[in-house]
């Protein structure tokens, strides 16, 4: 009987995925990844009976970049950082997206209110806050723990490899203020000539240490196989690795960079009009909430806030990991979009000569 | 190359100590593809030999990766694993997608550069053939032109003309990159080919096409097989076009691997080395005896 | 040329059977043998000009030609809709050098204008952006105003942002708005132009390509010796062996050669990373300590270690084919002559070889030079060939042209090296397995 079962709805799941409309929607993959299909994707296909594939990518602006350049679009919705919604968005790369579509919050709040500030621009709707900090292992530091940015340039104090994302992006803000910058003038220094070389100074005094990442899932995997002692990560990565995994990894938020990430809709999408209908369904109140019990960014609406609790584990607050509380903020420093939108291209020039050196 | 009885003691020294400075090169060769295969068996998620593994303790190895092959990616991994589970592994799971797409894509680009290989090697190897030698450079340098280079106009040509993303521009640019393999192998067959051949089969009647079928075809066989047995290694292992002009839907095997070596390179990852290397060893084993029989048929002999 | 034997012998001149003149008829047998071996090949022929030449074609127009700055396509009528169409013509009224007056910024302004109707003013700026860095908030800001500002434009413009009288901005739109450019084979050359347009060298912290391509050739022909040293002696050893155990121990040359590039590797990865099979070794029998485990891999050693192993069946083979046939009488003659076994191996058994040497040196060193997945995988920071540089221009900066620059130079140096080989060895007798 209960093979029967199976088999039919099986059979009835054949019938149903031939004839069903999909959607493609590109994110970062890993944790992070899995946290949205649980959230969104699951959810949305219950509700709509729309497939929903999912596709990765290292950063997915730069593949969505070249498809529509080369006239080829294939995916639907695409999960973009700020800085790069931003410059996308001006070169006409995405839909423009109409904000009065997005629904007001469950508390009644208008949307363009309940939204942080800023959250929503001509073609990004933002779904979290996320944080570029690092990550020790904790066996190798039992004695004494990395407490400060400054720390993770300290190779004598707390000897070992380090992990890097191989981009100027977060590294140069991180170095500096490693450097002693106050968080609040590091931008300003940014913009000169002394402050970039200033930066690329302090990454020189651990440069014959580090192993460069690419993919937001290598830097738990480095730890975890005991290639680096300390990386910079996504701090929802080194969340889902430590609480979820039980992996014995440290988070320092000093010094962390963080910044706004979210969904927006190539131009050229073959659905549009599903692609949107997904866009709206996975910002609302309660799936922004609901994303959090999976990974620990913050939502990008303040009436979801109340409603996030515990960790899918069902035992551990969410509260303290997000990048946004109290505690992790207090020397913190939001990324600037329209600093990393110009000097992106110039800045990796530089990067990638010094690399090479 | 027996030690000659005149050898001098340091010459009889220097004979052992080649022998062994040999065998290490050896050993250099081929124990990085051999020591993929215990490793893929690790019970734990490590990369190196385990104590259990050391002491041959059974349970130190398992084969939990190769699973790892046909759940990742499926709908419903832990269910019973019956016709529907199995169903779903066919329709969902990564790996066998990868491998799916890769004999797929494998299969027709040999298809077609054996087909055009074959043909056009008939040609150049006509003496009367016309600008041979730039025509056969032109041919064989899709071998030697970098891949990051063919593949970066690829991605250009192939997006203004909608060829991009498509199974048909993946199989027409693994096609080109089989082609020199095929080119070469046949024409070394023609190169030994004893044209009187046709000949007498022409004097005795036969018309073209029934000397190529009856007379040509068989003997160069051999060559053309290996040719196509090139053609599908090429497309088989190939990465860079695939992750220039490929869609997300048309992941190959060297495709997915490469995700996984760069992200998280877990012993799967080694477990799809481990059957890889075993059907480079199918694949050598047969080119092996081809050519043996290619030279038994030549009358060369295999000494 | 069965009708040609058909001839009875007659006076005058030779005739076929049918009355044509007989050198006529060799003549257009001859042809027709000819067009025949060639209808054989064009199939072929035109396939690879479709799917391999066409593409390297264009793949060198866009290393000379980026439209971006004057010419924008439609995202949903495919339409080309010409840019900065006012300023394009008062560059090519007024000669290099000039200075921007009240027209040129009226014509900026117009063009900006129009640009922001059809929203092509990241385009715009992203272009200039990669000569001029900051330039493109530069352009999306000034379109965003642009229709409201009021003559005279100059100073409505410099009012906007002061940056615009920046006489390097001016160079570059004058260059960008050319339909032929060799400015991105100066950047692939680390030279840049100067505010009046002259090609200098770039800065010291930005020039990276000559770096990389010297580079990979020094680490090639690294590669190549070390192949070769590694090669000799067991292609010595296959060719003196008798051929029954030559062809076993040729599997442990030939199974490598079959095996996927990504196997070998993702073995190399398992083998020298730090938690590796080989550190594991030399740390169990008390070589190195547990602290301080080699570094073997994502570094230029790693990328020289794997590279070589797979490279090595190539070197091996050609050396192989050239040895086997060498009649060892010679080095015996020799040696009965009282020549050292070093002499003769020295005098007579290498200069034999060179033919393998050659053959061997340069496929290695060809393949080698345009290698991309290894180094990516394995080479770190340091271990980085030109291949892996191109390969972030196409897929991370996006800059297409740069690419296509960087690869135009790359794919010049291989045929030069393709055509040396040719010459030298002929690709006849390329040979595998």
């Amino acid at each position: 009987m209960k093979k029967t079962l199976i088999l039919t709805t099986a059979l009835a799941g054949f019938a149903f995925s031939a004839a069903a409309e999909e959607i493609t929607v590109m994110s970062w993959g890993g944790a992070y990844g899995k946290s949205q299909i649980e959230a969104y994707h699951k959810p949305f296909m219950e509700k709509t009976g729309i497939k929903v594939i999912s596709v990765d990518a290292d950063n997915p602006a730069t593949p969505i970049k070249a498809q529509v350049e080369a006239g080829n679009v294939t995916v639907d919705v695409v999960d973009v950082e700020y800085a790069d919604a931003v410059r996308l968005c001006d070169e006409g790369l995405l839909e423009e997206i109409d904000p009065s579509i997005l629904p007001a919050g469950s508390d009644g709040t208008p949307a363009m209110d309940d939204f942080l500030p800023g959250a929503v621009t001509d073609c990004l709707v933002t779904t979290i806050v996320f944080s570029t900090m690092y990550a020790y292992d904790m066996e190798k530091f039992a004695d004494m723990a990395p407490t400060t940015i400054a720390d993770f340039y300290d190779l004598e104090k707390f000897p070992g490899k380090r992990g890097l994302r191989k981009s100027a992006k977060a590294n140069l803000e991180m170095a500096l203020m490693a450097d002693g910058v106050p968080a609040g003038e590091v931008y300003d220094l940014l913009e000169t000539d002394e402050g970039v070389d200033r930066a690329f100074a302090k990454l020189d005094t651990i440069k014959d240490s580090v192993v460069w990442w690419e993919a937001g899932a290598q830097p738990p995997q480095l730890l975890a196989d005991g290639e680096v002692s300390m990386t910079t990560a996504y701090n929802g990565r080194i969340f889902n690795a430590a609480v979820g995994e039980g992996q014995p990894f440290g988070s320092v938020f000093d010094g962390q960079v963080y910044e706004y990430d979210g969904y927006a809709i190539p131009k050229g999408a073959p659905n549009l009009e599903r692609a949107l209908e997904f866009l709206v369904f996975a910002t609302e109140t309660e799936q922004l909430a609901e994303q959090a019990k999976w990974i620990s960014y913050g939502p990008a609406r303040k009436s979801s806030g109340p409603l996030v609790g515990l960790y899918q584990d069902g035992k551990t607050e969410m509260g303290p990991h997000m990048p946004t509380s109290a505690d992790n903020l207090v020397n913190a420093l939001p990324s600037n979009f329209e600093f990393w939108a110009d000097r992106n291209t110039d800045l990796n020039e530089r990067f990638n000569a010094w690399l090479a050196k | 190359m027996a030690l000659p009885t005149y050898a001098s003691p340091l010459e009889r020294l220097w004979y052992y100590v080649y022998r062994a400075i040999c065998a290490l090169i050896f050993l250099f060769l081929i124990a990085p593809i051999l020591i993929v295969i215990p490793l893929s068996f690790n019970a734990e998620p490590y990369f190196t030999f385990t104590e259990k593994m050391l002491s041959f303790d059974p349970t130190g190895y398992s084969t939990r990766w190769y699973d790892l092959l046909l759940t990742f990616g499926m709908g419903k991994p832990d269910a019973v694993r019956d016709a529907a589970w199995w169903s779903d592994v066919w329709q969902n799971a990564a790996w066998v997608n990868a491998a799916k797409n890769s004999v797929i894509i494998g299969f027709f680009s040999t298809l077609l550069a054996t087909f055009l290989g074959t043909l056009a090697a008939l040609g150049l190897s006509r003496p009367e053939m016309p600008f041979r030698r730039v025509i056969m450079a032109i041919l064989i340098s899709p071998m030697i032109v970098p891949i990051i280079i063919t593949a970066t106009g690829l991605f250009f040509f192939y997006s203004a003309t909608g060829l991009a993303n498509t199974y048909l521009g993946i199989i027409m640019a693994h096609a080109t990159l089989g082609i020199p393999f095929v080119i070469i192998t046949v024409t070394a067959t023609l190169v030994g080919f004893d044209k009187t051949l046709n000949q007498a089969a022409a004097s005795l009647g036969a018309n073209p096409t029934t000397t190529f079928f009856k007379i040509t075809m068989p003997l160069i066989l051999p060559g053309v097989i290996s040719g196509a047995l090139f053609a599908f290694v090429t497309s088989f292992d190939e990465v860079v076009v695939v992750l220039f002009v490929a869609a997300y839907d048309q992941q190959t095997i060297p495709r997915q691997m490469w995700n996984g070596i760069r992200e998280q390179i877990s012993p799967a990852i080694l477990s799809v080395a481990t059957i890889l290397v075993i059907v480079s060893i199918a694949l050598l084993t047969t080119v092996e005896l081809l050519r043996r029989r290619s030279e038994r048929l030549r009358g060369i002999s295999p000494g | 040329m069965s009708d040609a034997s058909h001839d009875s012998v007659q006076s005058g001149p030779l005739t076929t059977a049918d009355g044509k003149p007989l050198k006529a008829a060799l003549a257009s047998a001859q042809a027709h043998r000819t067009r025949r071996a060639f209808y054989l090949v064009a199939p072929l022929l035109f396939f690879v000009v479709i799917t391999f030449l066409m593409p390297i074609g264009q793949l060198l127009t866009k290393s000379v030609n980026n439209p971006a700055f004057y010419s924008w396509q439609d995202r949903d009528t495919g339409e080309k809709i010409p840019l900065m169409v006012d300023l394009r013509a008062w560059f090519d009224a007024h000669p290099a050098g000039t200075g921007p007056d009240e027209a040129a910024y009226a014509a900026l302004v117009t063009g900006l204008v129009h640009a922001k109707e059809v929203k092509a003013q990241g385009q715009i700026g992203t272009r200039i952006n990669y000569e001029v860095s900051g330039s493109r908030s530069l352009f999306t800001k000034t379109a965003r105003k642009a229709d409201k500002l009021e003559p005279p434009y100059k100073e409505a413009v410099l009012d906007v942002d002061k940056d615009w009288d920046d006489p390097k901005l001016w160079n570059s739109m004058r260059n960008a708005s050319k339909a032929f450019t060799i400015d991105f084979y100066l950047s692939a050359l680390d030279r840049t132009r100067d505010d009046s347009g002259n090609i200098i060298k770039a800065d010291e912290e930005r020039a990276v390509y000559i770096l990389l391509f010297e580079r990979t050739l020094v680490m090639s022909a690294l590669i190549t010796f070390i192949t070769f040293l590694l090669g000799f002696p067991i292609a010595h050893l296959l060719a003196t062996l008798p051929l029954r155990h030559s062809n076993l121990l040729m599997i442990f040359v030939l199974l490598p050669f079959w095996t996927s590039l990504l196997v070998r590797t993702t073995s190399w990865i398992v083998l020298l990373q730090s938690q590796g099979v080989v550190n594991d070794i030399w740390v169990s029998v008390g070589l190195i300590s547990d602290e301080n485990r080699l570094q073997m891999i994502y570094n230029q050693a790693g990328t020289i270690i794997a590279m070589t192993h797979i490279l090595l069946p190539f070197m091996v083979l050609p050396l192989y084919s050239v040895m086997r046939p060498i009649d060892p009488s010679y080095v015996r003659a020799a040696r009965s002559l009282g020549a050292t076994s070093w002499t003769a191996f020295r005098r007579i058994y290498m200069p034999q070889t060179i033919p393998g040497i050659g053959a061997g040196g340069l496929l290695v060193f060809i393949l080698a030079v345009g290698y991309y997945i290894t180094p990516a995988l394995v080479g770190g920071s340091t271990g980085q060939l030109i291949s892996n540089l191109i390969a972030f221009h196409m897929q991370n900066s996006l800059n297409w042209s740069l690419a296509a620059a960087l690869a135009s130079l790359l794919l010049f140096a291989v045929l030069l090296l393709y055509w040396l080989y040719d010459r030298l060895i002929g690709i006849d007798n390329l040979k595998l397995g």
